[in-house]
């Protein structure tokens, strides 16, 4: 099966939520396990809420970009922001690595990525924004 | 996000229900703090049986709680953890650090 979708939606953090929804309501289609919806609606929530505060450091007036793509039995989700970009990006990727301690950040959020996803690109340029492209093979895929 | 919380002792149960995302975080956050001004609490028991969602937002939430009820000498305990919240906390290694019930 292929099938295609985009939306555009305000940096405003309220908006998370509805990006997990419409993924999950996207993957569904796939007919995934439970196991692996969740991961997928975890590894979205995680790099839209990067978007949030880091492509746009909150700034609730700019747009994050959430693309989803099944071809056969692999579902690829990219999530993109023209906010400040990421310098250093293997330091970003880095588990407990966090720009923002003040905000008490964990700093798992691309380690979630990885783990809840089968492979996570990360591609950046300072000053244009940050595309991340996340793919996983769905087992029971129709 | 909704908590129900119960001092019983030195013990506050706390019961925790919804999304714990960066959204609902801060409000967490001040509620859990606000609750931990009374410094008679030494154990901080954490419900999450109710949680529907929780992503690396709520990890930084937890670790936070933690480190405050560990400077003044008290433990924390996390219990009601569904499967997916459970894969959270094995990944990060929270284990390792708080209590699990």
């Amino acid at each position: 099966m292929h099938n295609e979708m985009e939306v555009r939606f305000l940096s405003l953090s309220g908006n998370e939520a509805l990006a997990r929804a419409i993924a999950v309501s996207f993957a569904a289609q796939m007919n995934p396990g439970i196991e692996e919806l969740s991961d997928i609606r975890t590894a979205v929530s995680e790099a839209v809420t990067n978007a949030i505060i880091h492509g746009y450091d909150q700034n609730t007036d700019r747009v994050v970009t959430l693309q989803m793509e099944t071809e056969k039995d692999v579902l690829t989700v990219i999530v993109r922001d023209e906010g400040c970009g990421i310098g250093d990006i293997d330091l970003a990727r880095k588990p407990f690595y966090t720009s923002k301690p003040e905000l008490e950040r964990s700093g798992m959020g691309f380690s979630v990525m990885e783990a809840f996803m089968d492979s996570v690109d990360v591609r950046s340029e300072l000053g244009h924004g940050t595309t991340v492209t996340m793919r996983k093979r769905i087992r029971h895929a129709d | 996000m909704e908590l129900n919380a119960q001092k019983r002792g030195s013990r506050l149960s706390v019961q925790l229900s919804g999304e714990l995302d960066h959204h609902s975080a801060e409000q967490t956050r001040i509620m859990l703090d606000t609750l931990l001004r009374d410094v008679t609490v030494h154990e901080l028991v954490l419900d999450l049986s109710g949680m529907t969602f929780m992503d690396s937002a709520g990890i930084g939430v937890i670790l936070g709680r933690f480190r405050k009820i560990s400077m003044r000498g008290g433990r924390m305990v996390v219990k009601g953890m569904n499967a997916s919240v459970d894969r959270l906390f094995q990944m990060s290694g929270i284990y390792a650090i708080v209590e699990r019930q």
